[in-house]
């Protein structure tokens, strides 16, 4: 996620200083990750050179965090953007499960085994999961239901590889 | 530590030349949701016929809350599963000329309750499940999810110690499909009953406190949820 261009979302509605703006960021997207202050302020500063938000303040009697951020046109150019250009769609297995799987095979070793443990700790993530979803609020719902459909995704390779191992093993054969 | 539940050792079944289990053995805790994993054929639902003293295995042991079901005779395991038992299966499986609370109260009355606390335990179901103001329709009137959740209620009339539930969202969409998981889990939890739960889906299992697959016919434990 640009957490740039998400605080730029947060800014257009109305001008906000740091501390407010953190508090929203965790509030919407950080339940897992809060966004540590020195990521947020050097976001903002890039933010403000190039000309997407104005600095307003420090407000009478306050240090750095009382300043206000106000989005400018540029910058809701800049945001329009970024919200019509669609994400590339990347695949989402991570290239290390199929890096170990491969390994596994040439040097002889348990794939399936390694396939097994990996499919554990799926099921054991997406129970989290499954568990976030059943008690949070709608938009913690849709976001662990994000997560889980990934997973799923994953796991459904994991089976696929396994019921293949046998011929993928001839192969990757060297 | 205390004795599970439900435990089998060492189980097989043959159909014909096909061995669907080879030795397979599962333990379920008391209040526990066990997940059953596995590919298609792998025997995962022949387990649940054995566990639940629908198909008697060839070999091994199947012990129930310190009985041993292979000693029991037909109709003293036909009582286990009326009384202590209770089944979802992928479709309902409703008596389709039966309104809903008839089809609701049926075990509850094949156990020898009376009609009238048993019509008065289905209609609190109802209200249970959110299926208020339904019990008049035929299940040929309702929904797939809505037909699902009658049959977990049927399930549930006679307060069993295991629920049994073999793919039990396989016929509906996935927001259909997590009301059932939903509610069939808070259920049991509430009446404190175990959950054998059958699925081949990922997102089903994620429901439960603990993973096994079946392969080739026999159990491998997965880590812990």
């Amino acid at each position: 996620m640009s957490v740039a261009a998400t605080l730029l979302g947060l800014i257009e509605p109305q001008p906000s200083h740091g501390y407010q703006l953190k508090r929203e960021y965790d509030e919407l997207f950080g339940q897992e990750r809060p966004l540590p202050f020195g990521q947020m302020y050097t976001a903002l500063g890039r933010l403000h050179r190039d000309g997407l938000v104005v600095v307003e303040g420090p407000a009478p009697g306050g240090g750095p965090d009382r300043k206000y951020y106000e989005i400018t046109e540029s910058g809701v150019t800049h945001l329009e953007e970024w919200l019509r250009q669609p994400e590339r769609p990347e695949p989402h297995l991570q290239p290390v499960l199929w890096a170990k799987v491969v390994i596994a095979l040439v040097s002889n070793r348990p794939a399936e085994e390694y396939l097994d443990a990996q499919r554990a700790a799926h099921l054991k993530r997406m129970a989290e999961l499954t568990a976030m979803r059943r008690k949070g609020p709608l938009r913690q719902s849709l976001l662990a239901d994000y997560g889980l459909f990934h997973l799923e995704a994953d796991l459904r390779w994991i089976d696929t590889a396994v019921a293949r191992l046998a011929q993928l093993a001839k192969d990757v054969a060297r | 530590m205390s004795a599970p539940l439900l435990a089998a050792t060492g189980l097989t079944k043959s159909f014909g030349p096909t061995a669907a289990l080879r030795g397979a053995s599962v333990a379920v805790d008391a209040g526990e949701v066990l997940a059953v994993m596995g590919p298609s054929g792998s025997g995962k639902s022949t387990l649940l016929h054995c566990l639940a003293g629908i198909l008697p295995p060839d070999e091994g042991e199947i012990w129930f809350s310190g009985q041993r079901v292979n000693d029991l005779t037909e109709p003293r395991r036909s009582r286990l599963r009326r009384e202590r038992f209770g089944f979802v299966f992928q479709f309902g499986q409703l008596v389709p000329e039966l309104p809903v609370v008839d089809n609701i109260m049926l075990p509850a009355l094949l156990s020898g309750g009376r009609i009238s606390a048993a019509r008065s335990s289905a209609l609190a179901l109802l209200d249970r499940l959110d299926l208020t103001g339904l019990g008049g329709r035929r299940p040929g009137e309702l929904s797939g999810g809505e037909a699902q959740r009658v049959a977990l209620a049927r399930a549930l009339i006679t307060r069993p110690a295991v629920i049994f539930a073999d793919e039990p969202t396989g016929s509906l969409d996935s927001v259909a499909g997590e009301l059932v998981m939903d509610l069939l889990v808070d259920r049991a939890r509430e009446q404190g009953a175990s959950v054998v739960l059958v699925t081949h889906d990922a997102r089903v299992a994620a429901f439960a406190d603990r993973h096994v697959t079946v392969r080739d016919g026999r159990v491998s434990a997965l880590a812990a949820a």
